[in-house]
């Protein structure tokens, strides 16, 4: 498919960075707060130029990939119906300090994207820009070849979808390593060596491929 | 434009473990008593601000920052004394005028309030709070205290505290008020907030380019001027380390930096600090590491590109020991701020 109009909703540090780097890449970007456009709309004028502000409908509505930029605990005050038939990215991850007890916010038996993926049935999720810290997404971004540009994994169940989205990855400036299983987003949640680190490709693939042998990999597969 | 004239520097600590020469760590005790002895140098040197941190982890020797920094009065006769931050979020209004009051009565009005919603969430179950509430909780408090701040009598009720009504605080002070300051880390709504508080601004810029808040701090103009509320210059806190020694200043911060970040980051799920990353924020990001005419550099630099009226270097993040804390203090007084402000004097005559 072609991506041409890219919908964020939350406008927090990650959305407002993801919104910037779209618009640099010459997408038509919408993003929308928990709140009236009232709210953010000074916030976007001064720190995004060119992306409009908007409430999650419309912005929903205008465009041809979602990114759910949103504290975790908060997914399901998006009605599962809005959005029906999307490309869906999830670039969120379970952080205590904002989402609160673990228990209240994900079932103990599966990955935070494995649930995002359930709730929003009838919508294509692929995991990706949740593991790169937002000042790194913001200053790492480099064009394809350059020699100090950083990778993202990308993971989800679709394999369609997953291309579209390695493709959109690519476009704002970040190599991919991919896998084509949701439940994989674990080895990027908080606690993964791969939490908070930017990297380039060949260490990101490295740490993936050898995943079971890094600490929390270990812990993980423990717990099964 | 900077002005040049009327720029402050601060040195701000967390309340880090002292180490001694031999590597083994000194107490909490003994790592308070040294403060004391840093901010009476800090004084005697000229610095402008001195602030000292607030948090509930053994890692750190500061759990009730104005108690240090009375006895810093208690040594001193100019420096400023300043929390960094106070975490209004799990405290009582009330007792944060009361304390910062009698802190400025002793020390001959120094005291300087920071209001924060503080980046470690241990003080929340300590004190009886939801995390979850997080928001609302820092809000609500802010608008108390600034009712306090008035130093008149309070008809106040909210959420997560008994109601007052028509309630003196005491003392007061002889300014008629407390200055203050609300920290921010650099969320847009944390900036808009600020804002509308009406008070001073100082922003932790912790990791990354400082270029990434030029338009942050354009924010903080536009809402200022739709809220209808004063501007004042913005102040950055970011962290350091200097020593006479360029290479050597940088092995030391990396040591400690790291250690720290990586302890952190063990509760909170990040990755530990690699070298390329350490390097980078040397570099170009927000730690200003180096010897004294790098470190001058590297802060002109962030004082002119954000127009900033105040900078406060953080010290002794890890386990640094009294000397290399103490060296570090001597050099951004006696070599690093004269440089930075003959840096910034000759930009702006070239300009």
């Amino acid at each position: 498919m072609t991506i041409k109009r890219v919908g964020i909703l939350g406008a927090g540090k990650v959305g407002i960075t993801l919104a910037g780097l779209a618009l640099n890449a010459g997408y038509e970007v919408r993003i929308s707060g928990s709140g009236t456009v009232d709210k953010i709309a000074l916030t976007i004028k001064m720190l995004v130029p060119g992306v409009i502000a908007a409430e999650n409908d419309e912005v929903v509505a205008n465009s041809d990939i979602v990114i759910l930029a949103l504290p975790l605990s908060r997914y399901k005050n998006i009605a599962a119906t809005l959005l029906t038939d999307k490309l869906v990215i999830d670039a969120m991850n379970y952080w205590w300090e904002t989402d609160g007890i673990r228990e209240e916010v994900l079932a103990p038996d599966s990955t935070s994207s494995e649930q995002v993926q359930a709730y929003f049935k009838d919508s294509t999720i692929v995991k990706t820009f949740n593991h790169m810290g937002y000042h790194n997404l913001q200053e790492d971004a480099r064009p394809q070849g350059d020699p100090r540009r950083k990778a993202l994994f990308v993971t989800g169940n679709d394999h369609t979808a997953v291309d579209d989205v390695a493709h959109f990855v690519d476009t704002l400036g970040f190599d991919q390593v991919i896998h084509y299983n949701i439940a994989a987003g674990i080895m990027t949640e908080p606690g993964s060596p791969l939490f908070g680190a930017s990297l380039d490709y060949q260490t990101l693939k490295h740490t993936i491929d050898h995943f079971d042998q890094t600490e929390f990999g270990k812990k993980i597969t423990a717990a099964k | 434009m900077v002005n040049v004239a009327k720029l402050e520097f601060g040195i701000e600590t967390f309340g880090d473990i002292v180490a001694n020469e031999d590597g083994s760590l000194k107490s909490a005790a003994e790592s308070i008593r040294q403060i004391i002895y840093e901010g009476k140098i800090a004084d005697q040197y000229g610095i402008n601000v001195i602030g000292v941190g607030e948090h509930h982890r053994p890692d750190y020797s500061v759990s009730s920052p104005e108690t240090v920094l009375a006895a810093i009065a208690a040594v001193t006769k100019q420096i400023k004394l300043a929390t960094a931050v106070t975490v209004l979020s799990s405290d009582d209004p009330v007792r944060v005028y009361e304390r910062f009051a009698t802190l400025d009565g002793l020390s001959n009005g120094r005291a300087q309030v920071m209001l924060g919603r503080g980046s470690f969430t241990e003080s929340f179950p300590l004190f009886g709070y939801d995390l979850t509430d997080y928001d609302d909780l820092f809000n609500e408090k802010l608008e108390l205290y600034g009712q306090l701040r008035q130093e008149k009598p309070v008809t106040w009720s909210g959420k997560f505290r008994a109601a007052l009504k028509n309630q003196e605080v005491y003392p007061k002070t002889e300014h008629g008020e407390l200055e203050t300051y609300i920290g921010i880390g650099g969320s847009p709504e944390s900036i808009i907030r600020a804002a509308r508080s009406g008070y001073k601004v100082i922003l932790a810029i912790i990791g990354g380019q400082a270029d990434r808040f030029k338009p942050y701090l354009d924010l903080y103009h536009e809402a200022a001027k739709q809220l209808n509320m004063p501007v004042y210059p913005v102040a950055v806190h970011s962290h350091g380390f200097i020593a006479d020694n360029g290479a050597e200043a940088v092995e030391v911060a990396f040591k400690n930096i790291k250690a720290n970040f990586d302890r952190i980051g063990l509760t909170r799920g990040w990755a530990p600090m690699s070298r390329e990353q350490f390097d980078n924020e040397t570099k170009v990001g927000s730690f200003y590491v180096g010897n004294p005419e790098t470190v001058a550099q590297r802060i002109a630099r962030t004082i002119d590109l954000l127009d900033l009226g105040r900078f406060d270097l953080v010290y002794g993040a890890g386990n640094q020991t009294a000397a290399q804390r103490e060296r570090m203090i001597e050099l951004y007084a006696t070599k690093v701020i004269p440089r930075v402000k003959e840096i910034l004097q000759a930009k702006a005559v070239a300009k």
